[in-house]
Order: structure tokens, then C-alpha cells, then sequence
């Protein structure tokens, strides 16, 4: 058999039918889905008088639009209730796995889906989610779907797909103290640009990539999709499968050694080719600060706000000129003089034990800008919350200026109440600096969470890397 | 769903580069029911000032655009989130079929799924459309898929390429899970085979939440 890539090898196995000149279709092996994209699926679904194929390979949670802070009251915002009442009740009239806001084991969907073992590696997994990118960091095929494809799931556990080109994206060398998977992922979109991956599914390689530990791999190809990528991943490893073992969705036993020889021929074979190839080298790498209105428009923190008019091409030069005025900012600032007005610390790029022991290594003992007026810290997941609380962590948040909430999306998309008001600032360890996307006429500037923790402190941009103390704070 | 033939209609640009679903749709819309209704929000932020007042700067709010049913607009367009509520604006707005030199690959994804046709031309057709349809007010076009061109009547001819299949299925208005249904047998034989892979079974602690 010819050489062929991960991507490649997860395709095939997945192949349900084929067809000269048609799309594949393929198996879906885990479905997720939330409160926010499902209802018009389960509703077409109902019209058409059609069941759920496999309810036991459906997975559902409240994450969008749930309360951050007191879950006991009702719901305020009738909407919302409305969406979190259907999703119990599909649920409930289809036999699917629904984690409620109530549940222990609630929390973002990118965030629970590796926490309880239900991503592994060589499974199709999706979600009506653009950022399900983020479960390729074990090996999987993962990619966001839009609501007819999540009714087309629901019915047939398949899904009609074109297959996409493969890129590699090698990140050579070690990571300088202070750059994080976040920085990593950061350069590579500022580097291809928003457009950059798309119609292609990435495949991370490299020592810093080798180097990072699961959660960082997730923060990597979480962001996958935000250069363009239909998927993005990393062949799994030793890291990947200590991750996995005893999570409660995994093979135990026997089940689990014969999971792992599996999992272990899910590399791409020495000589496969890839429709594309990126380099970057980590020692050149630093943290990173978006500026603009897209995550393409970064650079590092030492530098400074671009001139519109270094921009070649009259079309980037346009753009930039147009994000310039939104986030109210001129040419040639530096960045570390951005101050901010408020700070969040959460999302499924950055809200996993890890990010939070980073950031609270940074804020312990100090306290947040008197400028700044509000610094969120919003766990990933219940289970990242009651960890973070057993080392003591949101007393560390809390005692520097922060507010300690409970799990959810909160501020990445505002469809809570946790929003950025208009004409302010934020730093924020989210993944979308999109025009109004943390409330309207917000002003969004995506960083690492040690980044972010560090601009809470002092009120504006800072080079973390002068900062002492940061050993395993990355 | 609603085949796509042929259609002519006015053209509105959107003279923007990577023009992402949250502008669309913001997400304060997302929290709906049904499929229904989004025409009046598409572009919230942008096409209303404050009390929902028409912003008299924003190009779908021109008087001369009123009534467009065919949007122009510029590379990456529609990128970012994977809300399907966007084409749903889109064509609930009254738009039937998109002219852009690309797409994000969900969106794309998406139009073909909700009976829009995105088109995809090349950069310079783009530019010379945008300059048309800045200097002929009323400015129309046909979008023929059957043929696959673009055509005005000042005789501008534009051929576009399209995925064969992709094309059957918005002629024929063609329902996805219907098609996929019909291969049932295949399924049941693929899970067969392909769920005797330990960690590709059914989930083991199925009965593990705690609600």
C-alpha cells in the first residue's frame, strides 16, 4: 500500500462508501453536541419522522449560554431557557448522554469530550461547533459541522464529505521560556493568514509540537480552524495515551492494551506526501498579542501596532485600516502600552488545569491594575474547577482582584451575561477577536493565558518573559 | 429544499475581505428554535444603529440596493464559527446565490446544504463585478448553474466550475439524509465490521454521568 498521512489512514478506516466523482460517506464514531446549534436539527429530524441512529454515540451539554454564576436560580434569559429545555428534552426523547448544567461533569464541549475520555484517537468525531478542531490534538478526525450535517449525523451516524487536502505544519526546535502552545498557534495563522488552511486538514509535527504537553496540543488545534483548517492534529504518542488511560470513556484492561497497539499505528508513514508544508522554528517564536479584528492580525509583544501602509496588498491594507479604527488604535503604538479594561481567562483555547495553574502562578500574590475593571477566570469544565479548587487556585485568583466563576463559553461569545461592554478593552485567552464577538463594539486582543494573567496585574500589555518565576508557568 | 436552476436578480457587494459568520449572525440570535426568520438580523451590527435603526451607511441599507437577491462579496467570506444560522440569514434576507473569489469551508458547506449557491470566480472577475455593479445602478446578473455561467445583459459571460455532485443535489433540491438513507445496508455492515475495535465501541461508561 502507497505511503499515506494520518488524516489519510483515519479517512480510510472510516469509509462507508465511495463512488467515482461523489463525496465519500464516512462514519461518524463520536457525535457532540450543545444547547446552541442542536434544536433545528432535532426538529427537521422530528418532521421527517426519522430516529436517532446511535444515541449512544451522542454526547450533549449546556455550555453556551449558561449562567457563569449561580446555577441554582432560573434563567433569566428566556431564550436561552428555552434552548436548554429542548436540549433535555431531545435528550430525553431520544436516548442521548446529556450533560446538564447541574451535572459534575458539565463544561465546555471541547473541554469535557478529553476530560471523560470520550476523544480518542483514530475516531471521527463532530460537532456543530466550529472549534471540535480541537480533538484532532489526540489523533482524531474532528471538525465542526453545521446544523443539517448534526440532523444528518443524528440519523444516518454518517456524514457525506469531500475529502480535504493535507498540510503539514512543522514547528522545529525547542520553545523559549514564556512562548505557549497559545503563541505557537498564533504565529502559525499569522504566518499562513485566517485563509491560509482552508480546505485542508493539518497535521502538527515538530519537537515543540512533540513537546507539548495534551492540553497545549488541544490549545494548537483548537485554533485550527481559525487559519482556515477543516481539522487539525497530532499523531498520537506516549503523552497522548498516559492522557487517556483510566478516563472513564477509555478501554480499561486488555481493551486498553489492545486500544493503545491501535492507537500506536496512527502516525503518518515516513514517506507520505502532503498537498502543502509550513515551517516555523520555536526559538524564534514570542508571546503573541492580536491587534486587529481577525486572529491573522498578530504580532509579538514587543513590537508594535502595524502601519496599514506596510501592507502590501491594497486589500490587507483596507482591512487593516478598517480593524484599526474598530479597535481604536494607532499605527505604531506599542503594544505593551495597550491598556486594558477588562481581562478573560476561560474559553476551549485556554481554560484546562494547566492554563489556570500558569495564570495563578503569575497573579499569586500580586493584584490586579486598579484600571482594570473586571478580571474573569472562567474554568473549562466543572471538573477543572473542583481540581483548581483542591490546590487552591481560585483563592489565588481570588485574592488577586479576580472573579472565580463556575464552567461554560462565557466571554468568548458573550451569550451569557459575561459580556465585554462597547468601546472597552479586553485581553482575552479566547480564540475569536471578530468585531463584537465578546459584545458589541467590544475590542478583543487574544493572548496566552500567563499573557493575560500578566495584563490583569499590571494593566497593560507586558513581556512576560521578564517576568521571574515562571518555571512550568507555560 | 428548494432547487437552484437559474436566477437573476440585483447585485449587492459587500466590499470586505474575510467577512466572518459572527457578523452575519451575532450570537445573540443563535439562541432560536427554528430555522426561521433570520433575513431581518443578517448583518445586525452593521445594518442597524442603535433602536434598530437602519445605519444609512451600510451598503444592504442603500435605497439603490433594496431588493438584491444576489451578493457580491470578497475572499474567505464566511469564515470563523460554523453557525448554519448564517446561510439561513442569508437566504431569508432574500438572496439566493453568492459571487466570491472563496469561501470558508463550512460555509460553503452550509449554502449547499440550504438550497444557496456560492459561486466562485476568480479574483479579477470579482473586481470587475464590483466595479460594474458600482457604476450601473439596477445593476443585474443571471446565475445560470445549469451552465454554470454568470451573465449580464451588457454581455459579460462568466464560467464557473462547481463539483459535479454538489450541483445534482442543488438542481434536484435534493435532501442529503434521504441519499444517505437509501445505503443503510452499507452502514450496517461498515458498523459491523469497523466497531470491533476496542475503543471505536459503543462508549463503555455509558451509564457514567451523574444528572
Amino acid at each position: 500500500m502507497a505511503p499515506r498521512t494520518l488524516y489519510e489512514k483515519i479517512w480510510d478506516a472510516h469509509v462507508v462508501r465511495e463512488e467515482p466523482r461523489q463525496p465519500s460517506l464516512i462514519y461518524i464514531d463520536r457525535h457532540l453536541i450543545h444547547e446552541g446549534t442542536s434544536p433545528q436539527a432535532f426538529a427537521g429530524l422530528k418532521a421527517a419522522g426519522r430516529k436517532v441512529r446511535r444515541p449512544e454515540l451522542t454526547f450533549a451539554v449546556m455550555d453556551h449560554s449558561v449562567s457563569t454564576k449561580n446555577r441554582d436560580l432560573p434563567v433569566v434569559d428566556l431564550h436561552a431557557a428555552a434552548q436548554f429545555e429542548a436540549l433535555e428534552q431531545n435528550c430525553k426523547e431520544y436516548g442521548i448522554n446529556l450533560f446538564d448544567m447541574h451535572s459534575q461533569n458539565q463544561g465546555i464541549v471541547h473541554v469535557i469530550g478529553p476530560e471523560l475520555g470520550i476523544t480518542q484517537p483514530g475516531c471521527t468525531i463532530v460537532c456543530g461547533d466550529s472549534h471540535t478542531s480541537t480533538h484532532g490534538a489526540f489523533g482524531a478526525l474532528a471538525f465542526g459541522i453545521g446544523t443539517t450535517e448534526l440532523e444528518h449525523v443524528l440519523a444516518t451516524q454518517c456524514l457525506t464529505q469531500f475529502k480535504s487536502k493535507s498540510m503539514k505544519i512543522e514547528v522545529r526546535g525547542k520553545r523559549p521560556s514564556g512562548v505557549t502552545a497559545k503563541d505557537i498557534v498564533l504565529a502559525i495563522i499569522g504566518k499562513i493568514g485566517i485563509g491560509g488552511g482552508t480546505g485542508h486538514v493539518v497535521e502538527y509535527i515538530g519537537e515543540a509540537v512533540r513537546g507539548l504537553s495534551m492540553e497545549g496540543r488541544m490549545t494548537v488545534c483548537n485554533m485550527s480552524i481559525e487559519g482556515g483548517a477543516r481539522a487539525g492534529m497530532v499523531a498520537p504518542d506516549e503523552t497522548t495515551f498516559a492522557y487517556l488511560e483510566g478516563r472513564p470513556f477509555v478501554p480499561r484492561g486488555k481493551d486498553f492494551q489492545i486500544a493503545v497497539d491501535f492507537w500506536k499505528s496512527l502516525v503518518t508513514d515516513p514517506d507520505a506526501n502532503y498537498d502543502a508544508t509550513v515551517e516555523l522554528q520555536a526559538q524564534e517564536l514570542a508571546p503573541m498579542v492580536t491587534w486587529g479584528t481577525n486572529p491573522g492580525m498578530v504580532t509579538q509583544v514587543t513590537s508594535r501596532v502595524p502601519d496599514p501602509l506596510s501592507f502590501k496588498d491594497p486589500v490587507d491594507r483596507k482591512a487593516a485600516e478598517r480593524a484599526l479604527v474598530y479597535m481604536d488604535l494607532k499605527p505604531g503604538t506599542p503594544i505593551e502600552d495597550i491598556s486594558l479594561d477588562r481581562v478573560f481567562i476561560g474559553s476551549c483555547t485556554n481554560s484546562r488545569i494547566e492554563d489556570l495553574r500558569a495564570a495563578a502562578k503569575v497573579v499569586a500574590g500580586k493584584h490586579v491594575a486598579k484600571s482594570v475593571k473586571q478580571a474573569l477566570v472562567v474554568p473549562g469544565s466543572r471538573t477543572v474547577k473542583t481540581a483548581a479548587e483542591k490546590e487552591g487556585l481560585d483563592t489565588i485568583f481570588r485574592d488577586a482582584g479576580f472573579e472565580w466563576r463556575d464552567a461554560g463559553c462565557s466571554m468568548c461569545i458573550a451569550m451569557n451575561d459575561d459580556v465585554l461592554p462597547s468601546g472597552e478593552r479586553s485581553a482575552s485567552t479566547s480564540n475569536r477577536n471578530f468585531e463584537g464577538r465578546q459584545g458589541k463594539g467590544g475590542r478583543t486582543h487574544l493572548v496566552s493565558p500567563i499573557m493575560a494573567a500578566a495584563a490583569a496585574i499590571e494593566g497593560h500589555f507586558v513581556d512576560i518573559r521578564k517576568w521571574k518565576n515562571l518555571d512550568g508557568a507555560e | 429544499m428548494e432547487p437552484f436552476i437559474k436566477h437573476t436578480g440585483l447585485v449587492a457587494p459587500i466590499d470586505r475581505v474575510n467577512v466572518d459568520t459572527d457578523q452575519m449572525v451575532p450570537k445573540q440570535f443563535l439562541k432560536a428554535l427554528t430555522r426561521d426568520g433570520f433575513g431581518r438580523i443578517l448583518f445586525y451590527d452593521w445594518r442597524y444603529l442603535s433602536g434598530e435603526k437602519p445605519n444609512p451607511d451600510f451598503v444592504l441599507n442603500y435605497p439603490r440596493f433594496e431588493g438584491a437577491s444576489v451578493l457580491l462579496a470578497q475572499a474567505n467570506f464566511g469564515c470563523g464559527s460554523s453557525r448554519e444560522h448564517a446561510p439561513w440569514a442569508i437566504l431569508d434576507y432574500g438572496f439566493r446565490a453568492i459571487l466570491a473569489p472563496s469561501y470558508a469551508d463550512i460555509f460553503y458547506n452550509n449554502c449547499f446544504k440550504n438550497g444557496l449557491l456560492p459561486v466562485t470566480l476568480t479574483n479579477e472577475q470579482i473586481d470587475e463585478l464590483f466595479k460594474r455593479t458600482e457604476s450601473n445602478q439596477g445593476y443585474r446578473v443571471t446565475v445560470d448553474l445549469q451552465q454554470q455561467i454568470v451573465t449580464d445583459d451588457q454581455g459579460q459571460r462568466y464560467s464557473f466550475t462547481i463539483d459535479p455532485f454538489r450541483r445534482d443535489c442543488l438542481l434536484r433540491g435534493l435532501d442529503d439524509i434521504g441519499l444517505t438513507l437509501v445505503h443503510e445496508p452499507d452502514i450496517s455492515s461498515f458498523e459491523k465490521k469497523h466497531l470491533r475495535v476496542p475503543s471505536l465501541q459503543v462508549p463503555l461508561d455509558i451509564k457514567y454521568h451523574s444528572n
